[in-house]
């Protein structure tokens, strides 16, 4: 799968994307969160409040309990605050 | 029939509507709202004003916004225009206009726009003050005046 990370996401975790096999196990956004978070201290920084992290698979927002897919792209990042 | 945009470099707001009108006497209406760059936040002097956005999610949730103010009023065109990168105070970031045949159509379908904007667009403003750069922070304030829309449907 695709990743995507932006705003301070992407400050945190220290790149803008990634390519990953989708890890044995991890079937929904939640998991894939609880995942990335053990990933090392910046991926834990990034995901440490969880209220503020928004997901969109396939740039749609999804909530934790969407399904994913080997190839979807999945994009985290804070409340938006264009406009 | 609105169009949507997205782009680095600025935009004229009269030739906006010079082009929304181009041809045509059935427009009552015509609303504009642009978004500009404040020169201070929280009391603090801003430098300058950077936007990154997700491009392609962007454009979905735009055009997802405008297809969806064409769903609930009798609309007669529009422009969504939204600037991305490193911008100053005083320069626009957002433009919003919406032609009608009446004005309360054309009114509520722009704050609609905007307030749907605000909270469902990703972009991300981070602002350089003297004492460094900050991301902004969702407000509050802006959710609800979201929300507001979503009990009128």
């Amino acid at each position: 799968m695709k990743l995507l990370y932006f705003s301070w996401v992407r400050e945190r975790i220290g790149r803008d994307e990634e390519d990953l096999a989708l890890p044995a196990g991890v079937a929904t956004v939640g998991a894939l969160l609880d995942w990335l978070a053990t990933r090392g201290p910046g991926y834990a920084a990034a995901l440490a409040d969880r209220r503020a992290i928004r997901v969109a698979v396939n740039q749609d927002y999804a909530d934790e309990s969407h399904p994913l897919a080997p190839h979807d792209e999945v994009a985290l990042f804070p409340p938006v605050t264009g406009g | 029939m609105i169009e949507v945009r997205i782009q680095p470099h600025d935009f004229d707001v009269a030739a906006e509507i010079d082009r929304l009108r181009a041809g045509r006497t059935d427009i009552g209406a015509l609303v504009t709202f642009t978004g500009l760059v404040r020169d201070m936040a929280g009391g603090q002097p801003i430098a300058a004003m950077t936007l990154e956005h997700y491009p392609a999610m962007a454009l979905r949730q735009l055009e997802t916004i405008a297809r969806e103010a064409e769903g609930r009023w009798p609309l007669l065109g529009g422009t969504i225009i939204h600037r991305h990168g490193r911008l100053a105070p005083g320069d626009q970031i957002v433009l919003v206009a919406i032609a009608s045949a009446h004005r309360h159509a054309a009114f509520e379908a722009a704050m609609f726009l905007m307030d749907w904007l605000k909270t469902k667009a990703p972009f991300w403003k981070k602002e350089e003050g003297g004492d460094g750069a900050r991301w902004v922070a969702a407000r509050a304030e802006d959710d609800a005046a979201a929300g507001r829309w979503l009990r009128e449907t």
